[in-house]
């Protein structure tokens, strides 16, 4: 049989894992379908229209900036899709079309494309998108609203009110308007679409390290950090501290937004010192801030931190022993500085 | 093969880090190694061996037989190359070889009697006698990278080297051959270890298995116990199976718990590794004076239509061992010599099998993953397989930027390329290509500043 020119030669390994960029991206898609079908029967009808538009408007971000920029298409690895999803599931669920396309072509062609696409991003595309959007539209943003459960449609009169975050304070504690703990576990309160439901985001969360797409260090650290800050903040009060982990954001942010591959360490000592870092960030915007929640700015500054921690947490190699000439020198210098 | 626990056998010492879980395919464990029958030709470039390339010592016309040398050279880091089968040189001159250089080479064309040469017996009555002779053997590291046995074993007597391991990890997918070593030759095994052991004095011995060839655990044990000469101061010791369990550095951390600093050599640490069958070819030659000339290897692959364990003379073409096995069965799409996580792909099958070649694999589209190439998503999972706590997706980056100075903060000439990182790697990158690219980049560099310097 005649083979020349008909083999393929590559470098070795020949054999790969069956991990691929679009594997691991459907993935966080699946870990977060809980979260938006939890948001459907809080918010109603009107949920699956945001994240309709905020997905969409992301992939056709991406497809059209790849385009323009004369670049191999890359909606195919369905990280668009992803980013579309995580502003939505930060948005509360009367929000404006408009203006979620408007945070999904923010995310996509300012944070994302314009920086190189995938992997180059500097900080987190739907976060950034997010606070863009609660900046430009404060009072729409910070108008959570809650439908109640009875409420499934498409109407959006929801009651509109305080996000629980505002129900908490260091000086007064929890007030007593505050929804139950219960509530909070399930998401049954006001907020924004996908941050509510702390049990459909634990399972998403819990299903992507369980498929390895995440190491839990940055959401257990993250949460860790909040929880032990909160214990100490409001002097042992156990529901106070619970109600911290549960509102605001910090599930979804620990599990989801934090753990983004390219604004988060590589290393595992970086994993932790990023994670706490965002973790007292949270608390101190939370309880000395004017904003009543920090998730969204603590991961955003830690985000920016990361190529810093990454470089100061790289490991040594295998085997690696310090130069002993270099600390001879060191010595002999640090004598010499001592006798003149 | 479901691993179980068996006493009598140590545990590893250290867990060791990063790696992948491979799947294991060895389909051919079961397979005892076949002779093949002498070729019609064999091919013996002069270098089979990290070191210096040995020069032709016969011409055209020469009448060889069955271990007459053809080449070698005075060279210390090198070793000798011998005439696989006997008959008539016809050519000495370059030939292809299987990563596609051109090395000067001797051709004998088989007289198909296979007469041996007058084999000695080697007189061993010292170190230095031992070393002649391990080098007179022509020997070179059998399970892959070639590298003289007797350099390696020339470490001086009062370094402080004190421990052997023989290596019969193979962790390699599909290559089965040492397994089959320890259990078809168990005597030759076990007797090259305790004489290597009594000349260079070592004190510990370690057999180091993974936990998925049991079955050559439980026969070398055997063995062993039932020989009255043979103390119990060689221990087995079963290790995970994980690639690249085998690899020198992380095997050696697993059974001893020490650890090879950057660029330094085993003996460094005390230790000295040796394959499996290169300690089983001593065992033989130390008795018959036979030198290295045929070696075992697995032929397998979905593209192999008879896959099988073979013993063929050094020098045989790939293309003949294929035809032994009953040719292909499906249109080869990769044809690899060696394992596939390191082995080379060739873009040839007329090329000859070498010292160190363990494997020949022939694969069919279907059974090669190839992903498509995208851009890195910094997920880090090269940086968690790697076994030497390296960065592969940085030393990437610096590396394509010809940023010499970035590599070597990365420690890229640490990398012993064995594609675990490529491996894990969901986007698809070359990583191993990458990592040559850093070296080559570290390399020119060097060579540039020195220059510079004069």
């Amino acid at each position: 049989m005649e083979l020349k020119n008909k083999l393929t030669v590559n470098a070795s390994p020949h054999v790969g894992s069956a991990d691929t960029t679009t594997g691991i991206m459907l993935d966080v898609i699946i870990a977060l379908i809980p979260a938006g079908i939890a948001s459907v029967f809080i918010f109603g009808a009107r949920t699956l229209a945001v994240i309709a538009v905020a997905v969409i408007t992301a992939v056709l971000a991406e497809f059209l900036s790849r385009k323009a920029m004369k670049r191999e298409q890359t909606i195919g690895d369905l990280s668009a899709a992803v980013t579309g999803l995580l502003l939505a599931y930060n948005l509360p669920s009367n929000m404006p079309l408009w203006q979620v396309a408007l945070g999904s072509i923010i995310a996509i062609v300012v944070v994302k494309q314009m920086f190189g696409g995938i992997g180059q991003n500097f900080v987190n595309p739907a976060l950034l998108a997010r606070i863009v959007l609660m900046s430009a539209f404060p009072g729409r943003m910070s108008a959570a609203t809650f439908a109640g459960l009875n409420k499934i449609g498409w109407d959006i009169d929801a009651v509109t009110g305080a996000t629980p975050m505002g129900l908490i304070s260091l000086e007064s504690g929890l007030s007593s308007d505050a929804p139950s703990l219960i509530e909070m576990f399930l998401g049954t309160t006001s907020g924004c679409l996908g941050e509510v439901s702390a049990i459909a985001l634990l399972i998403g969360g819990l299903y992507l390290i369980i498929r390895k797409v995440i190491s839990p260090i940055i959401p257990v650290a993250y949460i860790g950090t909040v929880a032990l800050i909160s214990i100490i903040a409001f002097k042992g009060d156990f529901n106070a501290m619970i109600y911290e982990v549960l509102g605001g954001g910090l599930i979804i942010g620990a599990f989801f937004m934090a753990t983004d591959y390219t604004t988060s360490p590589i290393t595992k000592s970086g994993k932790w010192i990023y994670a706490i870092g965002a973790g007292l960030i949270t608390c101190i915007i939370r309880l000395f801030g004017s904003l009543p929640e920090g998730v969204s700015f603590s991961i955003i500054i830690m985000n920016i931190f990361t190529p810093h921690i990454e470089s100061l947490t790289a490991p040594k190699p295998f085997g690696y022993v310090k130069p002993e000439k270099k600390k001879k020198e060191k010595k002999a210098k640090e004598k010499e500085e001592a006798k003149s | 093969m479901a691993s179980k626990k068996i006493e009598g056998a140590l545990k590893p010492a250290a867990k060791g880090r990063g790696g992948v879980r491979v799947s294991h395919h060895k389909n051919t464990c079961t397979l005892e190694v076949v002779r093949m029958p002498a070729p019609e030709r064999v091919i013996l470039p002069m270098q089979q061996h990290i070191g210096a390339p040995c020069i032709p010592t016969v011409k055209v016309g020469d009448e060889v037989k069955i271990g007459d040398v053809v080449g070698d050279t005075d060279a210390f880091v090198s070793a000798p190359i011998h005439a696989t089968v006997s008959g008539k040189v016809v050519a000495v001159g370059p030939v292809k070889v299987a990563d596609g250089s051109m090395i000067p080479a001797v051709t004998i064309e088989s007289d198909g009697k296979m007469t041996d040469a007058d084999f000695k017996v080697p007189k061993v009555n010292s170190r230095e006698d031992f070393l002649k002779a391990v080098r007179a053997s022509g020997l070179v590291g059998l399970g892959g990278a070639g590298f003289p046995t007797h350099v390696k074993l020339a470490f001086k007597e009062d370094a402080g080297v004190d421990t052997l391991i023989i290596n019969a990890a193979e962790c390699e997918p599909f290559i089965t051959v040492d397994h089959r070593e320890c259990i078809d030759n168990s005597w030759d095994v076990l007797s090259g270890i305790y004489t290597v052991k009594e000349i260079l004095g070592f004190k510990n011995v370690f057999i180091a298995i993974e936990d998925n060839k049991c079955d050559a655990f439980e026969i070398l044990q055997k063995i062993a116990s039932n020989n009255a000469d043979w103390d119990d101061s060689v221990k087995l010791v079963i290790l995970k199976s994980r690639y690249p369990q085998g690899a020198e550095k992380v095997l050696i951390e697993s059974v001893t718990g020490k650890r090879v600093p950057p660029g330094k050599l085993p003996s460094d640490v005390g230790v000295v590794v040796m394959n499996v069958a290169s300690i089983s070819f001593l065992g033989r030659y130390l008795k018959t004076g036979k030198p290295l000339v045929s070696r075992s290897l697995t032929v397998d692959g979905s593209a192999i239509k008879e896959p099988k364990n073979l013993r063929v003379p050094i020098g045989t073409e790939v293309s003949k061992i294929i035809e032994f096995c009953g040719g292909f069965s499906s249109e080869p799409y990769k044809i690899i010599s060696g394992g596939p996580m390191m082995g080379i792909a060739l873009c040839d099958i007329d090329v000859p099998i070498l010292k160190s070649n363990n494997a020949i694999l022939a694969f069919s589209k279907d059974q090669v993953r190839i992903k498509k190439e995208r851009d890195c998503i910094r997920c880090g999972r090269c940086a968690e397989a790697c076994p030497l706590n390296l960065m592969p997706s940085k030393i990437e980056i610096r590396a394509a930027l010809g940023d010499a100075e970035g590599c070597e903060a990365l420690h890229a000439t640490t990398c012993m390329e064995c594609g675990s990182c490529a491996y894990a790697c969901p986007s698809g990158k070359p990583l191993v290509q990458h990592m040559r690219l850093a070296k080559a980049v570290i390399l020119a560099n060097a060579v540039n500043r020195e220059e510079s310097e004069k």
